[in-house]
């Protein structure tokens, strides 16, 4: 359909660490109102530094120099990793920066906390954007034309509002479940407002880097930036845009040094350019320069995450929803606390991950749950984040006092629950009764058909009584097959 | 296959988790196509339930004037004379010379009643040692007259037993480690307990081990060869369906549980110390401690020093239904113990939809994923445990329902199906 057209490859990379809470008990609650792990914090932030982002970034800044303007590469970088590099590597920061002066590097926009906030309220997602936004400008001196969701969750609503708030496009997971029989390897728009256009990720192309690059027993290992290109190529009849999304700890942290995956980056722009039809472009020039092929029905959140694709990595048992609710009832009245140490807190504590370690897919298929997981179980990371959650509580409750109206709303709720767990204790008591009852009933017919029937059997023995020995006999032999062996006590064989 | 196994309790005659565990793989042995168990316990009370298995009760064979053959010995016959009055031997070193020296056709003096019986008590009394030996003799006797496959004996008390069986039989011998002395005693080991311990495995083909944790002890500290022992984890015998009424409270607090002995293998000073500081910061929660031992009165002046007795108590040994009873009634239950081979407890603490707490040093550790796991001396984070499991009610949840689910999976058949394997191994 667009043989005329110019085909592109989309790079995208996401570029995050959170602030991992420290071992915070109970009895901390109400004196100690720290709640971050400096050290593991600065050590992991140092080591991804150095194993990944800085010589990540200085072979990009090459390959950008050396094609002007033929490759090209989209980041995003939540706001809780640009203060880490401000605390721990700030010499990282100023490598993004001088990407960015390229002019041939593309950011996008984000929650600032990369927080969950959108599966919440409009609200409190338009304000977190636009905190990320400032944060963007300030320190990248770049302001983001497309946007992107935590863990690129999207759903039609979520697309609404970011075509509210002018962003042109969004980039999301190219989950089957979604796609049925349409390729990710084009432009779709949102369905309720056509203006924001949505870019979907090419999973089995992406996660040949991410996953399964140094993977011996895979077919295509070992893997050459050419094979790779071979690949796309074969791609490229039934594609206009091929999406390349990851995590960018992906280049030597995931991915280590030594596993070539450096050099596949180094050589994997020529590669391309050399032997297929497709060149580099950022999502927002996507954006302006194909048109969608159709719109994109996403009625319910999908996300890139796990097998599943869905909200499960953070909301899929009852520790999670718990967390995550207890979390946004508190969401109001923070905002009008206006306090900085709160705040501060409010932002770090809303990242995504903490609900991630609470994942209880970890025992299953946790590997990447694993991954730079400071907990032992997702129990452990409940109840540390609750504890500290709810010394949080505490201070919110100082500084901004439920209203009298609040306090009746909470006391009339939490009648209303008591009253539910009554009424559905009794509800249960009903159902049990019942079946007693019917139970009853039917061992009562039981009861007749068998008196009936020895009736008839006494019946049948008065006229016949050889029968009646012989199948006393058989009973016999089956109370004795019952009970394996039961020899009295002692006896000798 | 049959297999000729020696106890020491069979229920309900029980004092703790090894009856329990040998009862349980017995059924779940039972269950297997072909495998035929004999029981031998020192003393039957006739009131077992023998369903599955026959039980013989040492008390109960007569082993005056039995000649036994000493296959492995191969010297044809030997003697045991049995007299009918008390003669009492000297010390236990005694008596094994003189079961060693059976070859050169020494008595053997034995304890009869008239009938040429041997009275056990089939307790853990004073004479206990006198009585293993006395099992011992008896065990040959059994083994002479039984004919079976492979002998198995539970626990230190049995191996003496086993051993002698293995000796006038020439059958395998698989013997299984509940317990060793170093997880009793805290490290002050007993000699002679350690010496039938060590002889016990070293006479054994094969030796079972509860976990990973007790194999290791038996690897280091006894010195047994790794290749010889092989982990096969306890299970829980599936609950009777009846608890779904939980018992009246009585009053509208949390209760949190320890359930044991107050010993200190079971650990009880760090649930009290972790009991005061959650009840420092949480009024509405009282603490049990169920069980006795000779720690108990230390644990009282313990609890009376920390002036937490309002809210902790003392309710002495349970036994029976009172201990899923209580169990009904708990919000957490703490395992808090210094060394525990296995643990079955938790196992049916989460049966009855308690939330547990155990201590990495316990084999049940190793099996559980729902469950806290702290380090016994963790006082601290034992303490945390506790107030998160009563403060956050999605935690609770997720401990029952997943809790149930993961020990229902636990079989004794499973158990029985991998000691079976053993047995295969040592009749190659």
């Amino acid at each position: 359909m667009s043989s005329s057209q110019k085909k592109a490859i989309c790079l995208y990379f996401e570029v995050h660490q959170p602030f991992r809470l420290r071992r915070y008990r109970f009895f901390d609650m109400g004196h100690e109102h720290y709640y971050y792990d400096d050290y593991t914090n600065e050590s992991i932030m140092r080591k991804i530094a150095d194993n990944s982002y800085l010589p990540a970034n200085k072979i990009i800044l090459d390959l950008l120099n050396k094609h002007k303007g033929k490759f090209k590469v989209t980041f995003s970088l939540t706001g809780i990793v640009i203060d880490q590099f401000r605390l721990y590597a700030p010499e990282v920061l100023d490598s993004f920066r001088e990407l960015a002066k390229t002019g041939y590097v593309e950011f996008l926009a984000e929650t600032n906390s990369h927080s969950l906030a959108s599966l919440k309220n409009r609200e409190l997602f338009m304000r977190q954007v636009n905190i990320h936004r400032e944060k963007m400008i300030e320190y990248l001196g770049v302001e983001p034309q497309s946007i992107r969701n935590t863990e690129l969750i999207y759903s039609d609503e979520i697309g609404n509002w970011m075509a509210d708030m002018g962003f042109k496009a969004t980039v999301t997971e190219g989950a089957k479940h979604i796609l049925g029989w349409k390729s990710p390897n084009y432009l779709y728009c949102n369905a309720i407002n056509p203006r924001l256009k949505v870019l979907l990720r090419n999973y089995s192309l992406s996660d040949d880097i991410a996953f399964r690059f140094s993977n011996h027993d895979w077919s295509g290992y070992p893997l050459t930036s050419d094979k790779y290109a071979s690949w796309i190529n074969d791609a490229a009849p039934s594609a206009d845009i091929i999406n390349i999304f990851m995590d960018y700890e992906t280049f030597g942290e995931h991915q280590k040094k030594d596993t070539g995956i450096f050099d596949f980056l180094k050589h994997f722009p020529d590669s391309v350019l050399k032997s297929t039809p497709f060149t580099f472009m950022t999502v927002s020039e996507i954006a302006d320069k194909f048109q969608p092929v159709s719109v994109l029905h996403v009625p319910s959140p999908i996300s890139w995450a796990d097998e599943e694709r869905d909200l499960t990595a953070w909301m899929g048992n009852d520790l999670q929803t718990a967390a995550v609710e207890k979390l946004y009832s508190l969401a109001e009245r923070v905002s009008r606390s206006g306090s900085e140490p709160l705040m501060r807190d409010w932002i770090y504590l809303q990242s995504s991950d903490h609900f991630y370690y609470m994942s209880t897919k970890f025992f299953s298929d946790g590997d990447v749950h694993a991954y730079f997981n400071p907990y032992e179980n997702p129990y452990q990371a409940f109840l540390n984040y609750m504890n500290i959650l709810s010394d949080f509580e505490l201070r919110l409750n100082a500084s901004v006092p439920l209203s009298h109206a609040e306090l009746t709303t909470q006391n009339l709720s939490a009648a209303i629950e008591a009253r539910d767990e009554i009424i559905s204790k009794l509800e249960d008591k009903i159902t049990k009764l019942e079946k007693k009852v019917e139970s009853g009933k039917k061992r009562e017919k039981e009861a007749k058909g068998e008196l009936i029937k020895s009736a008839k059997k006494v019946s049948v023995a008065v006229e016949k009584p050889k029968e009646k020995k012989s199948t006393a006999a058989k009973k016999s032999t089956e109370t004795g097959k019952a009970k394996k062996v039961k020899t009295v006590t002692g006896k000798k064989k | 296959m049959r297999v000729l196994m020696f106890g020491w309790e069979f229920p309900p005659h029980i004092a703790g988790g090894l009856g329990t565990a040998s009862y349980g793989l017995t059924r779940g042995l039972a269950s297997l196509e072909g495998m035929e168990v004999l029981f031998v316990v020192p003393k039957a009370w006739g009131d077992e339930d023998q369903d599955v298995v026959r039980l013989i009760g040492a008390n109960t064979i007569p082993v005056a004037y039995k000649r036994i053959k000493y296959l492995n010995l191969l010297r044809e016959v030997s003697k045991i004379e049995v007299y009918s009055k008390l003669v009492p031997y000297t010390a236990p070193e005694d008596f094994w010379k003189m079961t060693r020296s059976q070859v050169s056709d020494t008595d053997v003096l034995l304890k009869t009643n008239v009938q040429g019986k041997v009275d056990f008590s089939g307790t853990y009394g004073s004479s206990l040692m006198e009585e293993i030996q006395s099992y011992s003799v008896v065990a040959s006797v059994i083994a002479t007259e039984n004919d079976f496959d492979v002998i198995h004996a539970h626990d230190w008390l049995a191996y003496p037993a086993g051993i002698a069986a293995k000796a006038v039989s020439g059958k395998p011998l698989v013997i299984h480690v509940h317990a060793t002395d170093f997880d009793r005693s805290g490290g002050n080991v007993n000699p002679a307990v350690y010496k039938i311990e060590k002889e016990g495995m070293d006479f054994a083909d094969k030796v079972i081990t509860v976990s990973n944790l007790t194999r290791d002890i038996v690897i280091n500290k006894y010195g047994i060869n790794p290749g010889k022992v092989t982990t096969v984890y306890n299970a829980v015998e599936p609950m009777q369906v009846k608890e779904t009424v939980k018992p009246a409270r009585g009053f509208d607090e949390k209760i949190v549980t320890f359930l044991g002995r107050i010993t200190m293998q079971k650990g009880p000073e760090y649930f009290i110390e972790a009991a005061k500081m959650v009840l420092s910061r949480m009024p509405n929660v009282r603490f049990v401690m169920a069980g006795s031992g000779d720690m108990m009165e230390k644990m009282i002046r313990r609890a009376a020093s920390l002036r937490i007795t309002d809210r902790f108590y003392f309710t002495g040994f349970l036994k029976g239904n009172d201990v899923f009873e209580m169990l009904g009634m708990s919000d957490v239950y703490v395992m808090p113990s210094v060394s525990e081979p296995f643990g079955i407890s938790p196992l049916e603490a989460m049966q009855s939809n308690v939330p547990v707490i155990i201590s990495k040093q316990s084999g049940v550790a190793e099996v559980l994923t729902h469950a806290v796991k702290v380090d016994f001396w963790d006082i601290e984070a034992m303490a945390d445990a506790i107030y998160g499991i009563l403060t956050y009610p999605a935690l609770s949840r997720m401990f029952v329902t997943n809790g149930k689910e993961e020990v229902e999976k636990l079989k004794w058949e499973r158990a029985a199906r991998q000691v079976r394997d053993i047995y295969a191994e040592t009749t190659k």
